[in-house]
């Protein structure tokens, strides 16, 4: 009779959560000894070959090639005892391998067990935090996202003490679990949590202030106060703060997080915590811009409409951006592919009453520079009316952050949602700067300006991000340049 | 990118008492007293250090080792080395060092617990003349120069008396040559003409930096600009390096100071576990060293020249098998450590204040475990 036993894909590359499958080498029937090769996976470190933990006869293969395959997941079914005693259909705990609770049904992620543990592979295994970091999960996933555990493989009989493991437990979630705002993991220190146990504070019901989402000592303190002087508790992070009206005269106030504060919040965030950004600056000397921008504007054609050296920039960023089109581009995550853009659709991030939008100017690089500076007075004239249409929120491709308007000199933008590369426009002003003159060198008073290009390093390497960089740089240096 | 400037060198001359395929060499200036069936058991020790690695490598495959660092290739200079050394000798290893360590007679479960994590490393020293695997590259260097002073100090160099005089081995890599802490180990070995022989495996890649960025010259002319000798072995011939790394200790042990001795070899595997050399460097390299692999040469050396026969080759294959199954259940058996363990082997003595975190420590886990 037979006797199952499942290999779950392990972490080989200290702490990898994924990896795809590249090719079987085995198939159901097979008989594999003690450390034959069954698969090849590739990771984010390496292709490699995993070995056979058990000698058998393979029962199952579960899952395909090509696809993605999160640490933990079972991958393969081993019958260890073809033609043995054991009772058909078990499926034992893999010696040393599987977790307590591992069967699970064909396809599904590893599910979290009744006290919120996860089978966690060798040491650190996938942090929940740190996996959800590195790639969204989909709401339906987050119940499988629970606290990192100790080493889990041991069977229970094999620890010591099993209810230690529960040390590092979330306390129980009482009845509120299956609302979906108490879905969200509650990050605290463990004397925290302790405090919390100790003061009789359900943690999932406290609303934090520590960084990145934890709850403090503090808050914990605070919650006590709270449920012991009103019979409630504050709402969890997740909600966000439900206040019916500004109140005027205290110490703080709240203000409703609504429209373009909101949309701005959710982008940036989905932004910065899905594509992995690199920022990269750079002083130019515009002082050749500045006066090719004064000899346009008093050309008859330009009279009536506004020269802004940003409109320079605007053409230096699509003729670099000819040169590097990575950085014109659009990572496609569910179809695995990096789109690269033969138009540019021109985002200028515009500072408004109700907030930040970037609205674009559609095919700017077939716009000449007249064009191009109409186009993007009446788009920032549009946007300050709070005018924007829609149409002109969406398709950007890049965008231009024009930071110099406030005075500033740079700063490292976030990338609009879906785009790839975000330049920074800083403020012009008069510097000394060192001018080469054959062999000569001195100082002289020069227009100096500093340009920031934030962009998606999974599409962007330094290279090419760098060579983009310099260029919009050495365009607005010596517009000559763009003759060549 | 320019164009590395490097001095063009001849081939140096590299000791090598067995040839690749498996031809004795004798070399007057390294003479090796030793029997066929001493040479049988240098062939035995290779084969099952290498079946311990290999069994370590898929273990790590198949999630029960968070890491390995493999050895392969690396068997004779580790083999060699390790069995030249007498017991009260003291032994500095890397992380790397497992051929050593089974001369030693540290159990290969001893290894794993580190590189499963249910040990932060220990093992006392002084049972097996071994220190604990360093992972810092270089740092062993450091200690074993200090432990040489002692050595000196304690009067145990140059007296005659073999049971007495001591000799201190450490290890380190092509990329650990570059660090800082191997050069002042070099300093003070020289200084203090103390008892050292440093065995430099140039496996001739730090992670993926060939040795050629790190060094103009071979590593082993670099202890002359310290005052003391080195030379090159062939880090694939394990006669060459029991010979070498012998008369090398026996002059440490003498009183004639430290040297270095260069094993040029080469790591056959990745770096690490998460490591994927084929990113980095040729195939066809692989493939040149396959043919100077440190194994074959002894067995090709042991049926021809010295009469062994299937049996003898077959009873160690059977053993190394053994020797895995025990590798393979044992590191699955591994306890693991409590959490309060983390306060043990730090001091003799716990001081009161760490004894006290240590019992607020045991009432957190307990009162939040219920």
């Amino acid at each position: 009779m037979p006797d199952y036993k499942q290999f779950k894909l392990p972490d080989i590359g200290e702490g990898l959560t994924e990896a795809d499958i590249v090719k079987w080498t085995v198939q159901p029937g097979d008989t594999v000894t003690v450390n034959q090769n069954l698969i090849e996976i590739e990771t984010a470190k390496a292709v490699v070959e995993l070995p056979s933990p058990w000698a058998g006869v393979v029962h199952e293969l579960l899952v395909s090639e090509g696809e993605t395959v999160d640490v933990g997941r079972p991958i393969i079914t081993i019958d260890v005892d073809p033609g043995g005693s054991a009772p058909a259909g078990s499926v034992s705990p893999g010696a040393g391998v599987e977790a307590p609770n591992a069967h699970m049904p064909n396809g599904d992620v590893p599910k979290a067990d009744a006290n919120g543990r996860q089978a966690v592979l060798v040491g650190y295994g996938p942090r929940a935090e740190g996996g959800a970091r590195r790639r969204r999960r989909s709401p339906a996933a987050e119940p499988a996202a629970q606290d990192r555990v100790p080493d889990d493989r041991v069977p229970d009989d094999r620890v010591p003490e099993p209810t230690v493991n529960s040390a590092f437990q979330v306390p129980p979630r009482g009845a509120d679990l299956d609302e979906p705002a108490s879905q969200h993991r509650v990050l605290a220190k463990p004397p925290v949590r302790k405090l919390a146990k100790n003061l009789g504070v359900d943690l999932t019901t406290v609303a934090p202030s520590g960084p990145e989402g934890a709850i403090t000592r503090e808050d914990v303190q605070a919650a006590a106060e709270d449920s012991s002087s009103t019979g409630s508790v504050r709402r969890g992070s997740s909600s966000p703060p439900r206040v019916k009206s500004v109140r005027a005269g205290g110490r703080e106030t709240r203000v409703p997080v609504r429209g373009v504060r909101k949309h701005t919040a959710a982008a940036m965030v989905s932004s910065a915590f899905t594509a992995p950004h690199v920022t990269e600056f750079m002083s130019v000397d515009v002082t050749a811009t500045m006066q090719l921008r004064d000899r346009v504007a008093a050309r008859p054609e330009f009279r009536g409409v506004r020269v802004s050296p940003l409109v320079f920039v605007a053409r230096a960023l699509i003729l670099a951006a000819r040169r590097t089109p990575e950085i014109n581009a659009t990572w496609d995550d569910a179809a695995g592919e990096i789109v690269l853009k033969h138009y540019v659709n021109l985002g200028i991030a515009a500072a408004t009453d109700r907030g930040l939008i970037v609205p674009n100017v559609k095919d700017a690089d077939q716009l000449s520079l007249l064009d191009l500076a109409h186009a993007i007075n009446d788009l920032a004239q549009t946007a300050r009316a709070g005018r924007t249409a829609p149409a002109d929120l969406t398709g950007g491709t890049i965008t231009i952050t024009n930071v110099g308007v406030f005075g500033v000199d740079t700063g490292t933008p976030i990338l609009n949602p879906g785009e790839t590369g975000i330049l920074a426009f800083g403020a012009v002003r008069r510097m000394p700067w060192v001018v080469t003159d054959g062999d000569t060198e001195r100082i002289e008073p020069r227009s100096v300006t500093q340009l920031a290009v934030s962009f998606d390093h999974r599409v962007v390497d330094g290279q090419q991000g760098s060579h983009f960089l310099a260029d919009v740089g050495g365009l607005l240096a010596d517009p000559g340049l763009a003759l060549l | 990118m320019t164009e590395h400037v490097r001095a063009v060198q001849p081939e140096p001359d590299m000791v090598q008492l067995l040839t690749p395929e498996g031809e004795r060499v004798e070399r007057a200036d390294y003479p090796l007293d030793i029997t066929d069936e001493q040479i049988g058991q240098l062939y035995r020790d290779l084969v099952l250090v290498r079946r311990i690695d290999s069994e370590a490598v898929a273990l790590q495959r198949q999630g029960e080792l968070g890491l390995w660092a493999s050895l392969l290739g690396q068997e004779a200079a580790q083999v060699g080395a390790g069995r030249a050394l007498r017991s009260h000798d003291m032994c500095f290893p890397t992380y790397r060092e497992h051929g050593v360590a089974w001369c030693r007679q540290v159990d290969p479960l001893t290894l794993l617990g580190l590189f499963r994590g249910t040990s932060v490393g220990g093992f006392d020293p002084y049972t097996h003349n071994f220190n604990m695997y360093t992972v810092i590259i270089g740092a062993q260097t450091l200690h074993a120069a200090g432990y040489a002073m002692g050595v000196v100090r304690d009067g145990a160099v140059g007296t005659g008396d073999p049971d007495r005089d001591t000799a201190v081995l450490a290890f380190f890599g092509d990329g650990a040559s570059s660090q800082g802490d191997v050069n002042e180990s070099f300093v003070w070995a020289a200084a203090e003409n103390l008892p050292i022989v440093y065995v430099c495996q140039n496996n001739q890649w730090a992670i993926s930096a060939p040795v050629a960025t790190q060094s103009r010259v071979p590593l082993y002319q670099r202890s002359a600009g310290f005052g003391f000798p080195g030379l090159r072995i062939d880090g694939n011939d394990v006669l060459a390096s029991l010979a070498v790394t012998r008369r090398a200790l026996d002059d440490a042990r003498s009183g004639q100071g430290p040297t270095l001795i260069e094993a040029f070899t080469y790591r056959m595997g990745p770096h690490t576990s998460s490591d994927d050399p084929t990113r980095y460097r040729l195939g066809s390299d692989v493939e040149t060293w396959k043919l100077r692999d440190p194994i074959a040469r002894v067995r090709a050396y042991l049926s021809r020249s010295a009469g062994f026969d299937a049996e003898f080759f077959a009873a160690i294959d059977e053993e190394s098998e053994q020797l895995a199954v025990h590798v393979r259940a044992g590191c699955r058996a591994l306890p693991d450590p409590s959490p309060e363990s983390l306060f043990d082997h730090v001091f003799v003595e716990l001081p009161e204040d760490l004894r006290r975190q240590r019992a607020e420590f045991a009432d957190f886990v307990a009162s939040v475990a219920s």
